[in-house]
């Protein structure tokens, strides 16, 4: 599908989402309480057919998390960024969507790595790269005295 | 046009205090005649073991092969295991979880073992000193380093120097001294 067909067949199948316009792909951003079933509808649907899940990322923006969401369909040959926003910051969570792209189980496990976002029906979210006991480095309130050197300002 | 390679004038490469301090020992001369052997044999055959974390490696590797070639100087061997090994060259970025390993590493060579500690990433941090979580400050707050090449990465030739300045600082050393280093500068 072109773009504009892309957009006008989504905003027709989900109502909840909200589509930013003059963005470099299509996006769509939804709440955090369907990325689930948006998901398996983007992926399953035979007019979407999203079967490849290109990066699975986060922005932490101080009152809230962003997770972001590129996918591709390698039969119709289009791209899609799914947003979603986190707004308890204290105890971020959002669903998994590795049970339908299992490269997610990676994503997943980075991005909880790196932010603290848990991911509900994730099954193995274990630590990646970091100690199991140390903070989440990418977090904008993250500091470590003893690791990090910082510049005076 | 063709490119021209300086090459290092021989009073500037013996230009080194170090040599001076490492030449303390002034012992019998059946002693010294057996240091000399022994770090002669010790010196021209020093085996580096199989280990490069980054883009340094790739230099060290560019070294091993025959246009540089540091089997000339008798660092022969690329040895996979760290107990056939005599030198580690700490060839790239360090990070904290990377650091035991490391350290495993070293306490798995057999005395005497040297390290190089190759790139700005190993002798500071380099790049990476400030603002990080992850990269350890410079490879000696794990080991103790014998010898620095700066150089982001270095050229093959600065490795070779900094090989050659290792085999001096061999040469120089004692039999007695060498076994000692182990017991008093573990970290």
């Amino acid at each position: 599908m072109q773009r504009e067909e892309l957009t006008d067949f989504l905003k027709k199948h989900f109502p909840d989402a909200t589509f930013p316009e003059n963005t470099q792909l299509p996006e769509m951003i939804v709440p955090a309480g369907d990325i689930a079933a948006v998901a398996t509808e983007l992926k399953t649907s035979k007019d979407l057919a999203f079967d490849y899940l290109i990066s699975l990322t986060a922005v932490d923006y101080k009152d809230k998390f962003t997770v972001v969401y590129h996918m591709e369909s390698t039969l119709h040959r289009h791209l899609l960024v799914v947003k979603t926003d986190i707004t308890d910051h204290e105890q971020p969570a959002v669903d998994t969507v590795s049970t339908l792209w299992p490269t997610a189980i990676f994503h997943e496990r980075e991005v909880y790595d790196l932010f603290g976002i848990k991911f509900n029906g994730h099954g193995d979210l274990r630590r990646l790269f970091m100690d199991d006991d140390y903070g989440f480095p990418l977090r904008k309130d993250f500091s470590d005295e003893t690791r990090v050197l910082t510049l005076s300002k | 046009m063709g490119i021209k390679i300086k090459s290092m004038k021989n009073e500037d490469f013996l230009d080194n205090d170090s040599l001076e301090i490492f030449k303390k020992s002034g012992g019998n001369i059946l002693l010294t005649s057996i240091d000399n052997l022994v770090n002669w044999g010790r010196s021209n055959s020093i085996w580096p073991l199989t280990f490069a974390t980054s883009c340094c490696g790739i230099e060290m590797m560019a070294a091993g092969a025959p246009r540089y070639d540091f089997a000339r100087f008798g660092i022969e061997v690329y040895s996979a295991s760290p107990r056939q090994s005599d030198v580690i060259v700490v060839a790239g970025t360090i990070v904290h979880k990377m650091a035991p390993v490391l350290k495993r590493l070293y306490d798995q060579m057999s005395d005497p073992k040297y390290v190089i500690a190759m790139g700005a990433c190993a002798v500071s941090g380099g790049p990476f000193a400030y603002n990080s979580y992850s990269v350890v400050r410079g490879v000696d707050q794990i080991i103790p380093v014998d010898v620095y090449v700066p150089g982001c990465p270095p050229r093959p030739e600065a490795l070779l120097y900094g090989v050659m300045q290792l085999q001096r600082k061999i040469k120089a050393g004692t039999l007695f001294e060498a076994d000692k280093k182990s017991d008093t500068e573990k970290p």
